[in-house]
């Protein structure tokens, strides 16, 4: 196994930015190239500290900081975590933090993480009032540990049943949808899914949480749902949602979405990326490694595959790629 | 004239007298389950009881919404609780339009390590979960922490709420 100084060694070849071409140009960043990929493979870091909760059941929140930054110094390369999270987020510009809450308090996106990336993107030269934690329902958003507030001189918090929805709609596909103001308003968007098993979808993670900016969640769950990889081919949820701090602190391999402690579990990990189908495709194989350890019958087995990963990494999508040959796996 | 004006009257009030009883009635008869603070030892009432209609359920509990509107929910009431300042809890109380409805879900999600609870007509507990059914009602008691004190509360609270509906 590589030590963490190879690990960045490695991660230094594919260092990444986040902004489109023209925009590293206007942002005055030296010039290279926008790439996930390590050799034409897309990289993927899964980063895991089995200390993360303490003897207490709690957890600790310096741990959690600790880890965010190995992640983020094993993606860009970078071991100064201000320098590189500068490597990732744009100076100016609006950063919205797709949190979920959509299985309630006990399966939410960790707020210990949601404010260790907050307190980074601050050092990194972001204001406050250019931060937007958001997601679909205020219930949700309380979940997450957040009450809607839209104070720009403070980070702003906002549930898309408050701040509204655009009047026109978008679509791709199958996915016609109109989309969550508080997603529009950004100009980069960093998604912090919680991975989860889905009655429906089989996985919950990366691209799934793309279902919390739209007004009508209820409508794309046709078919297993097979509307993720539309939904994310809409423009402003493709080119916006450039990166993935997947929460994989705690997840439910099975009964989800909802909070189920009795399958409750703690990967205590984060899963980390620009290749929302690389992510899902590494997050799957998490889960199912999980299911067997318990006893329990594959996704696949039970009917409920996550089909749409391989749709999101077709021809008609090419939103990344779920071939495992293709996903450079770093795990730190 | 003054004969018919006296009918009135008495015809007005019979009916207001009716009305307020049928309402009283009504309420009498609508379903509350949730224990107000203080009713089960050590377990305070922490918010407002939401109710969701079964075509709002999505607001509640999206992507699981599918599988209760199969099996026929009616409305899903919930609300938080606190076991003695620390531990927190959620209650949900789903309605379903018949037993069958409440018996489908419940056996749907049982899983091996559950124990069986003596609530309602079947009842299981987990150790941070308890989940029983009583007619056409489905209760499931979540804590969000394992301590040891939590499956006895969780029981206590399971009891109270048995006892309402």
């Amino acid at each position: 196994m590589k030590n963490r100084r190879d690990f960045l060694k490695t991660a230094a070849t594919g260092a990444v930015l986040l902004g489109s071409s023209s925009a590293v140009t206007k942002l005055g960043y030296a010039a290279a190239p926008d790439t996930h990929t390590v050799a034409g493979k897309s990289k993927v870091v899964v980063a895991h500290d089995a200390q993360l909760h303490g003897a207490d059941g709690k957890l600790d929140e310096k741990r959690v900081q600790a880890l965010l930054d190995r992640a983020i110094a094993s993606y860009t390369g970078i071991e100064n975590p201000v320098a590189a999270w500068k490597r990732i987020v744009p100076v100016g510009k609006v950063i919205g933090l797709k949190v979920n809450g959509l299985g309630g308090k006990g399966i939410a996106t960790h707020p210990e993480l949601t404010l260790a990336i907050c307190e980074r993107l601050q050092q990194a030269g972001v204001k406050p009032g250019q931060i937007v934690i958001f997601e679909q329902r205020t219930n949700f958003l309380q979940a997450c540990g957040f009450q809607h507030t839209d104070n720009p001189a403070g980070i702003r918090k906002l549930s898309g049943e408050i701040y509204g929805y655009e009047a026109q709609s978008s679509n791709f596909g199958a996915a016609t949808i109109k989309l969550a103001k508080a997603l529009t308003l950004c100009d980069m968007v960093i998604g912090l899914p919680i991975l989860k098993d889905h009655s429906m979808a089989g996985l919950t993670f990366a691209m799934k949480n793309m279902y919390g900016v739209v007004d009508r969640p209820q409508d794309l769950h046709a078919s297993n749902c097979a509307a993720v990889a539309d939904l994310n081919c809409i423009p402003a949820i493709r080119d916006k949602v450039r990166f993935t701090i997947g929460d994989a602190i705690s997840s439910v391999y099975d009964g989800g979405p909802s909070f189920h402690p009795e399958r409750l579990w703690q990967p205590n990990s984060l899963i980390v990326g620009q290749d929302r189908v690389a992510i899902d495709h590494t997050a799957w194989q998490m889960l199912e490694r999980k299911r067997a350890e318990a006893g329990m019958q594959s996704l696949e087995a039970v009917g409920r595959p996550p089909r749409y990963i391989a749709t999101a990494a077709d021809a008609a999508h090419k939103l990344g790629v779920n071939d495992p040959q293709r996903i450079h796996l770093m795990q730190v | 004239m003054k004969i018919d004006s006296k009918k009135w009257m008495f015809a007005a009030a019979a009916f207001a007298m009716v009305a307020a009883l049928g309402i009283a009635g009504c309420r009498g008869n609508k379903l509350n389950p949730f224990p107000d603070t203080g009713a089960v030892k050590g377990w305070q009432k922490t918010a407002e009881t939401r109710t969701f209609i079964a075509k709002d359920l999505y607001e509640y509990i999206d992507g699981d919404a599918e599988q209760y509107l199969a099996a026929g929910v009616v409305s899903t009431s919930t609300s938080d609780y606190k076991y003695e300042g620390q531990l927190e809890a959620v209650v949900d109380v789903h309605t379903m339009s018949s037993p069958d409805g409440a018996r489908k879900i419940m056996d749907t999600g049982k899983t091996a390590d559950a124990k069986i609870a003596p609530l309602g007509d079947a009842g299981l507990a987990y150790s941070q979960s308890i989940i029983f059914r009583r007619g056409p009602n489905l209760v499931r008691i979540v804590a969000y922490a394992s301590t040891p004190e939590t499956p006895d509360a969780l029981m206590a609270l399971a009891r109270g709420i048995e006892a309402k509906l």
